[in-house]
């Protein structure tokens, strides 16, 4: 059963399973007061709570995964890969920008005794370091410091491990002014060119290009409540339906779920999380990401740079859906 | 008749009626200038490549025509036009997008956003692909991105070089992340092509955004643009509401990708076969003899060829 001791972030479906805990506290505190023996009933209230934090966890609407995605207590790409590796260290420079970019971070780590390159989005951990990390919103010097990180990985034969957890890459005027565009692009094209085995996850939110950026791999991985999706919900229904508001709505068309994007044929894995979300029981999250992340690696080791290669393009050339017919009428 | 009545006389009868202006400019006879204001009449600006004869602004230019502005007559060889969308999420936005597609092809006689093909420039063969921003703001769905992906694997098979013209809003969102891989899945078909040696060549037109700049438009050997497009990652609304201050005017212009070291070289419309001929000759490998001056000729200059 998951500790509840620690200050926790309310989402609003979870306020039903809150007010049950609650009362179960209470009858504890009273029972242990007036001496009276209540186990049995508070066993009972506790498999119920279990019960009902299931069933809201099971049936998650798309815009409430969005922000079980987003919860502000969600490990991120630093939290997991210091969880993961037996030694990690921290670089930095992108070689060009002038600045290092906070919102995306990477280096060299020790993963099961073996040297690995990992990068990722990282947001901010709390309001100060968000601000500092421009809310997970990378900037072109990000995108290439995690390619120049990458041709690094490639020329000393490390495995890459990408983390996605991204709102989108950072919309900004400097960005534009150094070709965010052209980073992301150039990205995307060098990482079909990689000799090494390539791993990408995405542990929260998947933000459009700037997920993709850093995206072309041998395994896309998803965890259970992390979304990817094209534009943010946010922006499809103001441009779409012309009113921000109606995001809950995009969120259901836009498909973003990791089990939408299994049916789609984009998802290779797709993991589970602890109950309550990856923030209710971090350690465990970790556990799953570790054990997928090694399991990968391993079916991957076994190719081939040139097959590697040549997998990982098929993988991507085959998605698509459209009809090949003569008459344009079967739309 | 007074001078003031001349003058009343005058404004009476008028040139051209405001309402026979706008008649003449729906039968498509003649075509306003949206920068200069000015009148053509459409076959001059037709033949003008749909550049205005009085200010050079660059109006939209259709598939179709573009199509029929850089290829040679009679060598143009469509590829997979039979190649149709879908409607995999059964999404609905205001509009269903399966009335969306039906409205649009009727309206276009486009099947999608894109056309692809082979054929010859200025005598030189190459891949061919055209967007067409009339069919939904020649946004990229699975469609525009496997009939682009075909092109290059065609083009890198047939040793040709690739010239894509972008004109678009970026990627599809009716199609939601299928969209989003078109992006990577064209760009691991460029990178096959660039491996292979063959030049590419993206020509940014009026406008190109989002997910097309972040992709394919971005990775060219060589990058031409046309005056005043639009080439931009994110669009001006976003930032402006991103860093809360007026951007300047000539913001994501092609003059403004030039001058910060994006885009190469920037090609009024008029001129743009005669320079993407010149370009491709110029990747072309020498027929025979090496550089002149030299006078012994080491193995390395003979592997040439």
């Amino acid at each position: 059963m998951p500790t509840t001791q620690r200050k926790t972030i309310l989402l609003d479906f979870e306020k039903p399973l809150v007010e049950l805990e609650e009362r179960i506290d209470q009858i504890r505190n009273l029972a242990e007061d007036n001496e009276v023996d209540v186990s049995t009933q508070l066993r009972q209230l506790e498999t119920r709570a279990d019960q009902l934090r299931q069933e809201i966890f099971a049936s998650l609407t798309p815009a409430q995964r969005l922000q079980v995605a987003r919860h502000p207590r969600r490990p991120s790409t630093l939290d997991y890969i210091q969880a993961i590796s037996d030694e990690w260290i921290e670089l930095h420079g992108d070689r060009g920008s002038g600045k290092d970019d906070p919102a995306l971070v990477g280096g060299i780590a020790r993963f099961e005794g073996r040297p690995v390159v990992m990068l990722g989005n990282q947001k901010g951990r709390d309001t100060k370091d968000n601000v500092a990390r421009n809310f997970g919103m990378a900037s072109p010097g990000g995108y290439r410091k995690a390619m120049r990180l990458m041709q690094h990985a490639n020329r000393f034969h490390m495995p890459i491990f990408t983390f996605i957890d991204t709102p989108g890459a950072f919309p900004g005027y400097e960005a534009e002014e150094l070709g965010q565009g052209e980073a992301i692009a150039y990205n995307l094209r060098e990482m079909f060119a990689l000799d090494v085995p390539i791993v990408c996850t995405v542990i929260g939110e998947g933000g459009s290009g700037g997920a993709l950026g850093i995206g072309v791999g041998d395994r896309l991985m998803m965890l259970e409540h992390a979304v990817y999706t094209v534009a943010s919900p946010e922006a499809c229904a103001a441009i779409l339906w012309k009113d921000s508001g109606r995001a809950a709505e995009a969120a259901e068309a836009l498909k973003i779920t990791a089990q939408d994007l299994m049916n789609l044929g984009i998802l290779d894995v797709l993991l589970p999380e602890p109950l309550g979300g990856a923030h209710a029981d971090p350690v465990k999250a970790t556990e799953i990401l570790r054990e997928a992340l090694r399991e990968n690696l391993e079916s991957l080791l076994v190719l081939s740079p040139a097959e590697r290669r040549d997998l990982r393009y098929q993988k991507f050339r085959q998605v698509g859906v459209f009809a090949e017919t003569a008459h344009p009428s079967t739309v | 008749m007074s001078l003031f009545d001349w003058f009343a006389n005058r404004r009476k009868d008028g040139p051209i009626s405001q309402e026979r202006q706008e008649r003449e400019i729906a039968d498509g006879l003649w075509s306003k200038c949206e920068a200069c204001g000015v009148m053509t009449y459409t076959k001059d600006l037709k033949a003008n490549q749909f550049v205005c004869v009085e200010c050079g602004h660059h109006h939209r230019v259709f598939s179709d025509d573009r199509i029929h502005q850089l290829i040679d007559q009679g060598t143009w060889q469509p590829m997979n036009a039979q190649v149709q969308p879908q409607d995999p999420l059964k999404f609905r936005d205001r509009k269903a997008y399966s009335d969306r597609l039906r409205d649009m092809q009727t309206r276009t006689q486009l099947t999608d956003a894109v056309q692809t093909g082979t054929g010859k420039l200025d005598n030189l063969p190459l891949g061919l692909g055209v967007m067409d921003f009339r069919f939904m703001g020649g946004s990229m769905g699975s469609v525009v991105g496997e009939k682009l992906t075909r092109l290059i694997e065609h083009s890198t098979a047939a040793g040709l070089p690739v010239v894509i013209v972008c004109a678009s809003g970026g990627a599809r969102m009716q199609e939601g992340m299928l969209s989003l891989m078109q992006m990577a899945k064209i760009s691991g078909a460029l990178e096959r092509h660039r491996t292979a040696g063959l030049l590419y060549i993206p020509v940014l037109s009026h406008p190109t955004t989002g997910g097309v700049t972040a992709s394919f438009a971005m990775l060219g050997d060589i990058i031409v643009a046309e005056p005043q497009a639009l080439i931009a990652f994110a669009g001006r609304r976003v930032i402006e509401q991103t860093v809360r201050e007026k951007l300047p005017d000539d913001f994501q212009s092609a003059e403004y990708l030039l001058k910060h070291g994006f885009v190469d070289v920037i090609v009024p419309r008029t001129e743009l076969n005669s320079t993407l001929a010149k370009l491709i000759r110029l990747h072309q490998p020498v027929p025979s003899s090496p550089l002149k001056p030299l006078h012994t000729v080491s193995n390395h200059h003979v592997a040439i060829t």
